[in-house]
């Protein structure tokens, strides 16, 4: 790992982006999240986004209100008898869950990552936790390495989506390619570049079928929470000869 | 298409001209702001001990002021509230006969046997029980709120993954821009103004809408399974979403 290591600084930062976010999910993946319909992996990346951008709380908390609604106006179904007397027996089995101030990952042993990961990425990442020697800074997390100037950790997911944390040095690129399915990119520290867009902390980038890019890491480097649900495929010369052999 | 979309509505921080207020409930997430609410709630005398239990032995049974989107004493509001408050068994049952058989339909409409369903509408039930102390009526209306324990217990339950959730206890999230004044509206009334607005949608949306939350399909797939191109189950749902938030924003 000492060959790819983030800028001291980038991990010192203030825990929060100093701008809002300027990439959003988009109201139809939002609306799957609130739903309850979209996949562990993709769900991963659009609360880890909500954790940063009041904006789409906001939409999530209108569309969560819509879900109350609909569960309202549904045609009751007929419960068989005696639901509510074996329910109110078990009341006093399940005493009332205590209140807690901070989250369990926080609490119970993880205040070696960086403070600026939100929830729920952090327990994640914590549950991956092997000890190191370094503390606020990642070291102690199973990175693997595919190609030049690219780290990432597996994180995982149910459902078939890979999803990982990436750290691209600064300056590295990805080979072009383009997907099968959907790539999520959010943004965590420092930032990458395409063709058409920079994205910064609390950015997400959707990626699908028609788009190809080639991402660049901003010069200071760029750590992401990846999530590809189906196949990458690169497009370029060098990368169609990659394919055989990577996975981004 | 674009790489990413941006997002429909004014950002905070970038606020567009001419933009209206905020739409919908108070949606301050600092806890101060909550805890005022709260405050302010509690002091309201109650008479929830009153309310009518003849028909919570008849599990099917809804009372009939529960479709009423006017606050009363046996609003599912101040029924949770008296739960959270002072484990009141009454009010629960009460709200047991108004959401159980609902939890039931939504299970069986994603998937589940009946069986299956009336077991984990049971289970839903219990996190409402124990969860009750922490419902905040300035946050959501009860319906609400029992949506989202019902759509994680679920997902927790069927799928046997943990339902990725944000915190607002942490310390890395970025609070709510403060409160804006004039959202007057409670989350109770917002709730009837979002159903009346549901009623009124063109069924090509309508369908999509519900198929998003009763489905268990993300719009990618709906788009596939049904045949309609992806860029038209988008659009609809945009504009399904548009009319809801207008029917909350034009309120008042």
């Amino acid at each position: 790992m000492s060959t790819l290591t983030l800028p001291h600084g980038i991990l010192s930062m203030p825990p929060h982006p100093s701008a809002p976010p300027a990439h959003h999910p988009g109201e139809p993946l939002l609306l799957d999240y609130a739903g309850g319909a979209l996949g562990e992996g993709a769900s991963l990346a659009i609360a880890t986004h909500l954790a940063l951008c009041p904006a789409c709380r906001h939409t999530v908390r209108e569309m969560e209100a819509a879900g109350g609604a609909l569960l309202e106006e549904l045609e009751p179904e007929p419960l068989e008898p005696g639901g509510l007397e074996r329910l109110l027996a078990r009341l006093d089995e399940a005493p009332a869950e205590p209140p807690r101030r901070l989250p369990p990952s926080i609490q119970t042993g993880a205040p070696f990552l960086p403070p600026f990961l939100p929830e729920p990425l952090r327990g994640r990442l914590a549950r991956l936790w092997r000890g190191g020697p370094g503390e606020g800074d990642l070291s102690g997390l199973p990175w693997r390495r595919s190609m030049p100037g690219l780290a990432y950790v597996n994180i995982p997911t149910n459902g078939g989506a890979r999803t990982r944390l990436l750290r691209l040095q600064g300056g590295s690129a990805l080979p072009e390619h383009t997907h099968h399915g959907i790539e999520l990119a959010l943004v965590l520290r420092g930032g990458f570049s395409d063709e058409f867009h920079q994205f910064l902390p609390g950015d997400i980038g959707v990626g699908d079928d028609a788009v190809t890019h080639r991402p660049v890491a901003d010069p200071e480097g760029c750590l992401c929470l990846s999530v590809a649900d189906g196949e990458i495929r690169m497009t370029g010369s060098i990368g169609r000869f990659l394919n055989r052999f990577i996975r981004v | 298409m674009q790489h990413s979309r941006l997002h429909p509505g004014p950002l905070p921080g970038r606020p567009s001209p001419g933009a209206p207020a905020r739409p919908g409930h108070a949606h301050a997430d600092h806890a101060h702001t909550q805890r005022g609410h709260c405050a302010a709630l509690a002091r309201r005398p109650r008479l929830l001990f009153n309310a009518p239990m003849r028909n919570t032995d008849q599990p099917g049974a809804a009372p009939s002021s529960f479709t009423a989107a006017a606050p009363s004493e046996e609003s599912a509001e101040a029924l949770l509230l008296a739960v959270g408050r002072r484990q009141d068994r009454a009010a629960f049952a009460s709200l047991f006969a108004q959401f159980a058989p609902r939890l039931k339909a939504y299970l069986r409409r994603l998937g589940s046997d009946a069986g299956a369903a009336e077991e984990l509408a049971q289970e839903v039930m219990l996190l409402v029980w124990r969860r009750a102390e922490t419902f905040d009526p300035a946050q959501a209306s009860a319906a609400t709120w029992i949506f989202t324990i019902a759509r994680n217990k679920r997902i927790d339950a069927l799928r046997r993954e943990q339902r990725p959730e944000i915190d607002l206890d942490d310390p890395a999230l970025v609070p709510d821009p403060v409160e804006d004044a004039e959202s007057a509206l409670s989350a109770a009334q917002a709730s009837g103004r979002l159903r009346d607005a549901l009623g009124g949608l063109p069924p090509e949306q309508a369908v999509l809408l519900r198929m998003a939350y009763f489905e268990d399909k993300p719009h990618s797939t709906i788009a596939t399974e049904t045949g309609i191109p992806l860029g038209t189950v988008k659009s609809r749902l945009r504009l399904a979403m548009d009319r809801l938030r207008k029917s909350l924003r034009d309120a008042g």
